[in-house]
């Protein structure tokens, strides 16, 4: 009995799931809008989703005066970096899978990265499974830390001051983590996840810098428990035109202090953020889906939180033919306003004038559908007129939007990949049955039946054999596997 | 080989190792040659004195090397030829973007009458005259149910022929896919400061096409006696797209200079060094601009811009570079 009772209760939890996603339903609302998640495609909310599990391989030491890079180039896969403090005046690239360079924290000593504001950036890795973590990285002209197309990544516990135009700016990126970093004097966003998928972003504390926490072009994020204080603009979820990927759904900001964001704007002119005014808590531009829950929002001087289009966004963009210029579903839950919009500027001055409000909590202006917001009479608010009442309650069936198991590299067989390689690299010089410049395929099959070792042998280190021919450049640069797939493809080819 | 990796949202950019957008493929090699033959053949202007080759010449990159191009009769076109390597993967053409596929962009140049000047009926009558291009189109469209050479039919040869010139095996490329010796100190170092975020080269000249294919302002001069170029404000109509063009890509970029729409650089460096004058600094106080956000002053050294224009250099890749044909069926002189 008592396991048919347990059962039973799993499967209306399961069914429960099934009809209300990531919301917990409250009860009789009155007209219903809002989004219903999750449809089919979207990503797993199991909990403990884990960026990346790697084996430990070797671990390389890199003491004060010597190079974290050279430590780098000599590690392969799976590989350990331990830095020790003191400190570090260089740019560590990563262009490798599945590295992680952590700092030895001794007696709260962290190993530093000095730019001396003459370095671009501290780290750039276009690896996927790279980790880093317990740093200090100040004075960089570019980036703290970027990441370039790196899948399940942890970017985790660094103090980052001062590093030029992004604090951490993870790019082209799928399941990653960024939690517990510091970041003030940023010139644009101190957080930048753009055009990423499957990101969390929790417990940081970004502080004095133009944006705090910026979501831009990037599906499945969540922004929880940071602590966002005293920049220009505190959180963005944006929509930016002219990128190739072109948009943004599915964010939610919760759980997030977002106080007193009113410093100077002090952005380069030109950039995006230039055209955010001071006093900026939430602001949503054009993204889809977008939730605000739980928030503590007290203090920013021009609004709370504001929805709007890219049209009324204030920013000047091109027009982008492949977008969705207008934000739709955005959900706010419950939150803690107070003492937002006192002292406005620009365009929202303007409206709250109009309206006759001291105070904004929050304000939509422009196109966009569907959005819903809870306990609206809670708040300053102004233009909310369209906004329903939400369904929904809570996303705590989130706990997380990172993948509960790392991207896969893509699966390739070996015979694809030979084929991939032949018609890459070989078939510029070796035709079936021609002679375009070496020799045909059909005549490598001939001296090589059942051979292709000897291919490998060949390829590596080629010899001059025939006269009529030119010589054949070594392709050391293959992998061995790519190497063998090729050979093993170029002995079975029949035309 | 970039097969074997993931794309972001399958876009086709990214870093390293990103996959390929999607590509055309699936011609049969003797659509290709016979659009090769079709390619190098004068026979395709209205007075048989150039070819599509005569713009984009295998040994300049597939460009011409001159600022503005020439058409019949020594007319000038008014942009610069872009270099058609990789053009199996774009999804936009012409430098103001007003196609989206090879098939529409050659019947530009085919029929303007500073560039080619031929028409559809004469086009068609002159290789209906040639029994050899009959017998060609044939055997590469063996489906068909005459002789007689229909548009259709020259238009998806000539795709076939620019769907083969493919350039992704250059140092760079091997250094992408593992192999860190292929590229030297000097070029890493060009690498880092191209895809950092102080250059922002790679923002837009995204791996591993280095083109996002979108539409960008960048603000760069005319030569001097050019009238300014309103770019893709012309197609669409669309004031906020003024003075904008494709991003194009970069492989193969130090063979084809001069650079730019209007081939105002002559040199790789001046080209990069554009990029660190200043934000709108060669747009005339006339003309209103929204000019890209990633345009700003990067305070790039000297040194490195030689370090950008080192990188640069290791985009190149002919390994796929076709044959000039000995002769084409019309028995006109190739002269490129």
């Amino acid at each position: 009995m008592k396991r048919l009772k347990k059962l039973l209760g799993a499967i209306l939890l399961v069914l429960l799931g099934i009809g209300i996603g990531k919301f917990i339903i409250g009860n009789k609302p009155k007209q219903v809008i809002g989004p219903t998640f999750f449809e089919s495609g979207s990503p797993d909310i199991a909990s403990n989703g884990k960026p990346n599990e790697i084996k430990d391989g070797v671990r390389h030491e890199v003491k004060d005066g010597e190079s974290i890079q050279a430590a780098v180039a000599k590690a392969n896969q799976g590989d350990v970096i331990m830095v020790y403090p003191g400190t570090y005046s260089e740019t560590v690239y990563i262009d490798k899978d599945n590295i992680r360079i952590y700092g030895v924290i001794e007696n709260g000593e962290r190993p530093t990265l000095n730019g001396n504001k003459q370095l671009n950036d501290a780290f750039l890795y276009s690896g996927n499974g790279i980790a880093i973590e317990n740093f200090k990285i100040i004075d960089y002209k570019g980036n703290g830390i970027m990441g370039q197309a790196g899948n399940n990544f942890i970017i985790k516990n660094n103090l980052i001051i001062n590093t030029g135009v992004y604090g951490i700016f993870p790019q082209y990126g799928r399941n990653g983590l960024i939690e517990l970093n510091v970041l003030s004097g940023i010139e644009d966003a101190a957080i930048y996840v753009g055009m990423c998928d499957n990101i969390d972003v929790r417990i940081n504390e970004v502080f004095e810098s133009v944006a705090g926490i910026e979501i831009e072009n990037s599906r499945h994020c969540l922004v929880e428990y940071n602590y966002v204080h005293d920049n220009a603009g505190g959180l963005l979820a944006f929509i930016t035109p002219g990128l190739p990927i072109k948009t943004c759904d599915d964010v939610i900001f919760r759980g997030n202090y977002v106080l007193n964001n009113n410093h100077k704007n002090f952005a380069i002119p030109g950039s995006v953020v230039s055209k955010i005014p001071s006093g900026t808590g939430i602001l949503v531009l054009a993204a889809d889906n977008v939730v605000i829950e739980d928030n503590f929002i007290i203090g920013n001087k021009c609004f709370g939180i504001a929805i709007t289009d890219l049209e009324n966004g204030g920013m000047k963009f091109s027009t982008d033919g492949g977008l969705d210029p207008y934000p739709d579903h955005s959900t706010i839950l419950d939150n803690y306003m107070a003492n937002n919009g006192y002292n406005p500027s620009g365009d929202i001055a303007k409206l709250t004038k109009v309206a006759m409000l001291d105070k904004l909590d929050i304000g939509f202006i422009g196109g966009g559908s569907n959005h819903c917001i809870l306990n609206p009479g809670r708040y300053v608010t102004l233009g909310l007129g369209s906004f329903g009442q939400c369904e929904a309650i809570s996303t705590k069936a989130v706990k997380t939007y990172m993948l509960p198991n790392p991207v896969p590299p893509k699966d390739v067989s070996e015979m694809k990949k030979g084929k991939m390689a032949f018609y890459g690299i070989c078939a510029g010089c070796h035709s079936y049955n021609n002679i375009i410049v070496g020799p045909s395929v059909a005549d490598i099959q001939m001296i090589y039946r059942d051979n292709p070792e000897g291919i490998v042998e060949y390829i590596t280190n080629p010899i001059h054999k025939r006269q009529d021919f030119p010589e054949m450049p070594p392709q050391t640069h293959l992998p061995e596997d790519i190497k063998m797939a090729v050979a093993e493809y170029l002995l079975k080819v029949t035309k | 080989m970039y097969q074997m990796y993931n794309s972001s949202n399958d876009k086709g950019v990214g870093g390293l190792q990103t996959g390929l957008p999607q590509n055309r493929d699936g011609f049969s090699p003797q659509q290709i040659d016979l659009g090769r033959y079709l390619f190098f053949d004068p026979i395709l202007s209205i007075d048989g004195s150039i070819s599509c080759a005569s713009c984009h010449q295998p040994d300049k990159g597939f460009s011409d090397g001159l600022a503005i191009s020439k058409g019949i009769k020594g007319m000038p076109v008014h942009r610069s030829a872009p270099s058609i390597w990789n053009s199996a993967f774009m999804d936009k053409f012409f430098w103001d973007a007003k196609t989206t596929s090879l098939e529409e962009q050659m019947q530009g140049p085919l029929y303007s009458e500073n560039e080619m000047g031929n028409n559809p009926t004469n086009l068609l009558q002159t290789l209906n005259k040639l029994e050899s291009y009959q017998a060609l189109f044939l055997e590469a469209f063996p489906e068909k149910e005459n002789e007689e050479i229909s548009l259709h039919e020259i238009y998806t040869a000539l795709t076939a022929f620019e769907c083969s010139l493919i350039s992704l095996n250059s140092p760079y490329d091997q250094y992408a896919h593992g192999y860190h010796d292929a590229l030297n100190e000097r070029e890493i170092e060009g690498m880092n400061i191209f895809r950092s975020f102080v250059a922002r080269c790679s923002e837009c000249h995204t791996p591993p096409l280095f083109t996002n294919q979108q539409l960008a302002v960048i603000g760069t001069p005319e030569p001097k006696g050019m009238p300014f170029d309103k770019g893709a404000e012309v197609p669409t109509g669309d004031k906020t797209l003024r003075g904008s063009f494709k991003v194009p890509s970069l492989r193969n970029i130090a063979l084809t200079a001069p650079y730019e729409h209007s081939g105002v650089f002559d040199n790789l460096f001046d080209a990069t060094e554009f990029y660190t004058k200043g934000r709108g600094h060669a747009v005339p106080d006339s003309i209103d601009l929204i000019v890209h956000w990633h345009i700003w002053e990067p305070q790039l050294s000297v040194y490195e811009i030689e370090r950008i224009v080192d990188f640069l250099h290791t985009l190149t890749d002919e390994s796929f570079k076709p044959q000039i044909p000995q002769a084409v069926p019309s028995g006109l002189n190739i002269e490129i």
